[in-house]
C-alpha cells in the first residue's frame, strides 16, 4: 500500500521497487506456511498409516514349520505299545527332524526337547492324525505346525542371540535348531486364522489371541446402537424440524443437543456405570449397555445430520402435499421423509462408524480387563453375556505387559479401520447414488 | 406369564384390532370410504393405539414399582433378629432373593418338584444339593428364615403376576371396546392417531433432555455421596494426588488439572498453528481441486478413533521422543525417563485436533463476506495482507471460539493420555516428564473390582462433575462467540 504523496519511483514502472518487493517477499512466505501447515499435516497422517500396517501386519500372519514326515508302520505300531505314547511320537518326530536338518550332527533328544519349545507338543497331534488316517503311514505327510510366540519374535529380528536370555521358554541351543529348520527350508509363513476368529488369550500366550470374540461383541453393540439411536433420532429430528413450535422448550431440546454433542465421551461412561449398572442392574461389561451407551452418545450425531436432511428438501415438496388435502403429518411421513432418507442413511452410517471407534466409555462399563474366551452361544446371551469389543480388546492388549500383544493390538486396529473405512466409502456411495440436487 | 409373552398378547390385541377397526369402519359405510372422515387405517390404527398403549403404560408402571413393593413385604417377612450381627439387611435381602430365584430354577430343572417348592420347608436340609444340581450355586447351607420370607417373595410374585395378567388383558380389552365402539364414519380417526404420532415425536426428542438430566443427576448424587466422605476443601485444593485402598488418601485435583491444562496447552501448540494456517491456505490460496483433494486427507484425521492415537502415542512416539530427549539419545541430554509424558500425549493429541480446528476455521473465513476481500484487493493489498489485516481481524471471534471447542476437546479426551500420558500426578514444569489428568484417572478409579463405598472410587464422580463443568463452560462460550459473530454477517 503505497503512500500516494510519495514521489514517483525512479526507473521503469514495469520492474518492482524495493518496497513492491519485500511485499511480494512476504505473500510468498506467507504462501510457503500455509503450504507447509498442510505438508506437516499430510506428513503425519502418512506417518500415522504407515506406522500402523508396518506394525499390525506381522499380526495376520503366523510363522509355521512345515515338515513333510513319514512314520513307518512298524514304528506305528511300536509306538502305540508304548506307556507313553505322545513321547514317543514326540521322540519319533524329533528324530525325523533331527536328521533332516543337521545329518546327524545334533543329538535326538536335545533336538526333541527344543522343538518341544518352539512347537509345543507335537506328538498329541501326529498320533491323532495317524489314528485316523492309517492309510497315511509309509507315506509323507505334510505336517503344518505353529511355532511359540518366542521362536516367532526370533525370526522376526525382535531377539537376537545377543538379547536372548535363556528361559524355559527358549535357549540358545533352540536357536540353533531353528536357524537350521529354516535354511531346510521348513520355515514358511501362513494367514494367522487364530487372530482373525480366535478369542483372547491369557497374558502369558500371545500367539494365541485373536480378535474374532470382540469383533462379534462390537457387532451387537452396533446393533443396539442402531436400534434405540436411529428411531428416536428421527422422530426428535421430524419433531424439532417439522412441528416444534418457537419457544422456549424448543430451544431447550436443541441446546441440550448440542450440548450433548459436546460432552466428553468419558462422561457418557459414568453416565452408563450410574444409571444402566449401579441403578438399573444390567449386566456389567454386556453388549447391550455398550449399545445403550453408545446410542445415547451416536443421537446428537444422527440428529443433526437427519434435521440437515430433512432442511434440505425444498418447501415446494410439502405445499404441494398440503394442496393436495394431505394432513402435516402425512406431508411429512409421506413425501419428506422418504426424499430425506438417504441423507438420514448416510448420517447414520457415519455415526454408527464413530460408535464403533470409541474406547473411554467401554473402559468405564467394564469391558476392559475381561478376557473374552468364547463366542456368546446365542441371540440373547450375545446381548447380555459379558464381552469385549473390537477397541476395548485393543486397549486390553495395550495395557499388557508383554510386547508380543502389542503387534496383536496393532492387527486390531487395522481391522478396527477396515471396517471405519468400509462404512465410510458405503456412506460415501449412497450419498453419491442417491444426493439430489434440487 | 412372563413378562415377554404379555408382551407379545398385547402386540397380538393391537393387530387384531388394527383389523378389526379397519373392518368395523368399512362396514359403517358399507365399503364407500369416500363417506368416512379419515382413511380406513386410521379407524385401525385408532383402535390398536387404544388397545396396546394403556396397557402398555400399565405394564411399565407395574414393573417400576414393583421391586419396591416386594422389597418392602420380604422385609416385613424376615423376623429383625433373624439378621446376623453386623450384617446389612441388604444383603440378607439378596440371599432370599436368590434362594427365591433358585427355587423357580429347580423346579424348572426338575430337581424339585412343584409341590415341595411350595412347602420347602420340608426339605431344607437337603435344598443346596439340589439347587446345586440345578445349577444353582450358594454360599451356604439355606437358613430357615430366609426361606420363609424367600417363600412369601414367591407367593407374591405368583398373586402378582395372576393379578397383573388379569390387570394387563383388561385395561387392552376395555381400551379396544372403547376405542371400537367410537368408529362411525364421522369420527376423526386421523386427528387421533396424528395426536398420538405428535406425542411419540415428542417424547423421543425429550430423550436429548433425560440423557442430560442423567449425566447431571448420576454425577451430583455420587459426588455428594464422595463429599460426605471426604472434605470438599482437601479434594479442590489439595495439592497431592495419592490414592490408597488402605485408607489415608490423598485426593487433591490440582495436579491432576495442572497435567490437563499442560497436556491441553501442548495439544493447542501444535494443532492451532497448523490448523488455522491450513485454514486460510485451503479457503484463500487453494483452487478447488486442491481443496477437494486436500480436505477429505485432513478429515481422516478426524474420524480415526483415539485408541489408535493412544497406540500411536505410546509405541511410536513415546519411544521416538525417548530416543532424542532421553537417557542416551541424540541430544544426550536426560530430560525424558519413560516414554509416557506430557509431550508424548501433548503431541498426539494436537495431531488429532489438526482437522478440528482446521476445518472449523475454515468455515469461518470463508463466512467472511467475498465483499471485504474485494474492497481490500481494490486498495492495492497483497493476498497476504488481505488476509492478515481484514479476514483474519473479521474471522477472529469465530477462530477463537474454534479453538476453544478445540481445547475442551483436549480436556475431555481420555483414550490418548490413559495411554500417553503416565499415570503418575505431578506438579511439575518438565514436558517430559509423566504426568496425569483428570480423565486418566476417571478410568483408573473405576476400572477393576471398584466398591462403591469408598473414596478412592467415588473420587471419580467428583472428577467427571469437574470435567463436565469445564468442559460445558468452555462450549457454551465458544457456541455463545460462534453464534454471535454469525449474527454479524448474515
Amino acid at each position: 500500500m503505497t503512500d500516494a504523496t510519495q514521489s514517483p519511483a525512479q526507473g521503469s514502472l514495469s520492474a518492482y521497487d524495493a518496497h513492491t518487493a519485500k511485499r511480494n517477499t512476504a505473500e510468498k512466505r506467507f504462501r510457503a506456511y500455509g503450504l507447509t501447515a498442510i505438508v506437516i499435516a499430510l506428513t503425519l497422517l502418512v506417518i500415522l498409516f504407515t506406522t500402523i500396517i508396518r506394525s499390525g501386519a506381522p499380526a495376520f500372519t503366523r510363522t509355521v514349520v512345515e515338515i513333510d514326515f513319514t512314520l513307518t508302520t512298524p514304528q506305528f505300531e511300536a509306538a502305540e505299545k508304548k506307556l507313553l505314547k505322545t513321547k514317543e511320537y514326540n521322540m519319533l518326530f524329533a528324530g525325523f527332524v533331527a536328521d533332516a536338518i543337521s545329518d546327524g550332527a545334533l543329538d535326538q533328544a536335545a533336538v526333541a526337547a527344543s522343538l518341544e519349545r518352539i512347537l509345543g507338543k507335537v506328538g498329541g497331534d501326529i498320533r491323532t492324525h495317524y489314528r485316523a488316517n492309517p492309510g497315511d503311514l509309509d507315506t509323507p505327510v505334510a505336517f503344518e505346525l505353529s511355532t511359540s510366540s518366542r521362536a516367532e519374535q526370533y525370526l522376526a529380528g525382535d531377539i537376537t542371540r545377543d538379547t536372548l536370555v535363556d528361559s524355559r521358554f527358549l535357549t540358545a541351543a533352540d536357536l540353533d535348531v531353528i536357524d537350521r529348520m529354516k535354511d531346510a527350508g521348513f520355515i514358511k509363513t501362513a494367514l494367522d486364522t487364530t487372530f482373525l476368529f480366535g478369542a483372547d488369550a491369557g497374558v502369558d500366550n500371545p500367539g494365541g489371541a485373536g480378535i474374532g470374540v470382540a469383533v462379534i461383541g462390537s457387532f451387537f453393540m452396533m446393533l443396539v446402537v442402531l436400534v434405540v439411536s436411529l428411531p428416536v433420532a428421527v422422530a426428535a429430528s421430524i419433531y424439532l424440524e417439522e412441528f416444534a413450535p418457537q419457544n422456549w422448550f424448543t430451544d431447550l431440546i436443541e441446546v441440550n443437543i448440542s450440548n450433548l454433542a459436546a460432552v466428553p465421551s468419558i462422561v457418557f461412561g459414568i453416565l452408563g456405570l450410574a444409571v444402566f449398572i449401579q441403578f438399573a442392574h444390567l449386566p456389567q461389561s454386556s453388549p447391550i449397555v455398550g449399545g445403550l451407551v453408545l446410542a445415547l452418545m451416536t443421537l446428537p450425531t444422527i440428529i443433526i445430520a437427519t434435521r440437515a436432511a430433512l432442511k434440505a428438501v425444498p418447501p415446494s415438496i410439502r405445499d404441494a402435499a398440503l394442496g393436495l388435502g394431505a394432513s402435516k403429518t402425512q406431508a411429512v411421513f409421506h413425501h419428506v421423509l422418504p426424499l430425506a432418507a438417504p441423507g438420514i442413511l448416510t448420517g447414520t452410517i457415519i455415526g454408527l462408524a464413530q460408535a464403533l471407534g470409541e474406547t473411554a466409555p467401554l473402559l468405564l462399563i467394564g469391558m476392559v480387563g475381561f478376557v473374552a474366551r468364547e463366542y456368546p452361544d446365542g441371540l440373547v446371551s450375545g446381548f447380555t453375556d459379558a464381552n469385549s469389543a473390537m477397541p476395548a480388546q485393543i486397549y486390553t492388549w495395550a495395557s499388557r505387559a508383554d510386547p508380543g500383544f502389542y503387534e496383536k493390538a496393532w492387527g486390531g486396529i487395522i481391522i478396527l479401520l477396515i471396517f471405519l473405512l468400509s462404512m465410510n466409502i458405503i456412506a460415501i456411495i449412497l450419498r453419491k447414488r442417491f444426493e439430489r440436487r434440487w | 406369564m412372563s413378562v415377554t409373552f404379555l408382551l407379545l398378547i398385547l402386540v397380538g390385541l393391537a393387530v387384531v384390532g388394527f383389523f378389526f377397526g379397519r373392518a368395523r369402519a368399512l362396514s359403517t359405510v358399507q365399503g364407500d370410504t369416500r363417506r368416512l372422515h379419515s382413511l380406513p387405517q386410521y379407524y385401525g390404527a385408532h383402535v390398536a393405539i387404544f388397545a396396546f398403549v394403556p396397557a402398555a403404560i400399565l405394564l411399565c408402571l407395574w414393573l417400576a414399582i414393583l421391586p419396591a413393593i416386594n422389597g418392602f413385604l420380604t422385609q416385613n417377612a424376615l423376623d429383625p433378629s433373624d439378621i446376623p450381627e453386623g450384617r446389612d439387611v441388604s444383603l440378607v435381602m439378596e440371599e432370599v432373593k436368590q434362594v427365591a430365584a433358585g427355587l423357580d430354577k429347580a423346579v424348572a430343572a426338575g430337581t424339585i418338584t412343584a409341590q415341595e417348592a411350595d412347602q420347602p420347608e420340608q426339605i431344607i436340609d437337603d435344598l443346596r444339593a439340589r439347587f446345586g444340581a440345578a445349577g444353582v450355586a450358594l454360599g451356604g447351607d439355606v437358613r430357615l428364615s430366609v426361606l420363609q420370607a424367600a417363600t412369601t417373595l414367591r407367593d407374591a410374585r405368583a398373586t402378582q403376576r395372576t393379578v397383573l395378567t388379569v390387570l394387563l388383558i383388561a385395561t387392552a380389552l376395555a381400551g379396544f371396546v372403547w376405542a371400537a365402539r367410537q368408529i362411525t364414519p364421522d369420527h376423526r380417526a386421523r386427528t387421533s392417531v396424528e395426536f398420538s404420532i405428535k406425542v411419540l415425536l415428542i417424547a423421543s426428542a425429550l430423550v436429548a433432555i433425560l440423557t442430560t438430566v442423567g449425566i447431571i443427576l448420576s454425577l451430583i448424587f455420587n459426588t455428594v455421596e464422595f463429599f460426605r466422605m471426604f472434605p470438599a476443601a482437601d479434594f479442590f485444593f489439595g495439592m497431592t494426588w495419592q490414592p490408597s485402598f488402605q485408607g489415608e488418601s490423598y485426593l487433591g485435583i490440582i495436579p491432576l488439572l495442572w497435567g490437563t491444562l499442560y497436556i491441553s496447552l501442548v495439544a493447542l501448540i501444535v494443532a492451532v498453528p497448523i490448523g488455522l494456517f491450513a485454514a486460510v491456505y485451503l479457503s484463500e490460496y487453494a483452487g478447488p481441486r486442491t481443496r477437494s483433494v486436500v480436505k477429505p486427507l485432513l478429515e481422516i484425521l478426524a474420524g480415526i478413533p483415539t485408541i489408535v492415537y493412544g497406540l500411536f502415542a505410546l509405541l511410536t512416539v513415546g519411544p521416538l521422543l525417548v530416543d532424542v530427549f532421553g537417557k542416551d539419545g541424540l541430544l544426550g541430554v536426560t530430560w525424558m525417563g519413560g516414554g509416557t509424558s506430557v509431550m508424548t500425549a501433548g503431541l498426539v493429541m494436537g495431531i488429532m485436533l489438526i482437522p478440528f480446528v482446521s476445518s472449523l476455521s475454515d468455515d469461518i473465513i470463508n463466512a467472511v463476506p467475498q465483499s471485504l476481500r474485494d474492497g481490500s484487493y481494490g486498495l492495492g493489498a497483497t493476498r497476504s495482507e488481505t488476509i492478515k489485516t481484514v479476514i483474519l481481524p473479521a474471522a477472529l471471534p469465530g477462530i477463537v471460539g474454534a479453538i476453544l471447542l478445540a481445547a475442551s476437546r483436549a480436556v475431555g479426551e481420555t483414550m490418548i493420555v490413559v495411554l500417553g500420558a503416565g499415570a503418575a500426578a505431578r506438579l511439575d514444569l518438565n514436558p517430559f516428564e509423566a504426568m496425569t489428568t483428570v480423565t486418566a484417572k476417571i478410568v483408573s478409579q473405576l476400572t477393576g473390582d471398584v466398591s462403591f463405598d469408598s473414596p478412592e472410587a467415588m473420587v471419580a464422580f467428583a472428577l467427571g462433575m469437574t470435567l463436565f463443568v469445564i468442559t460445558l463452560g468452555l462450549n457454551v462460550l465458544a457456541l455463545r462467540i460462534v453464534r454471535k459473530y454469525r449474527e454479524q454477517y448474515d
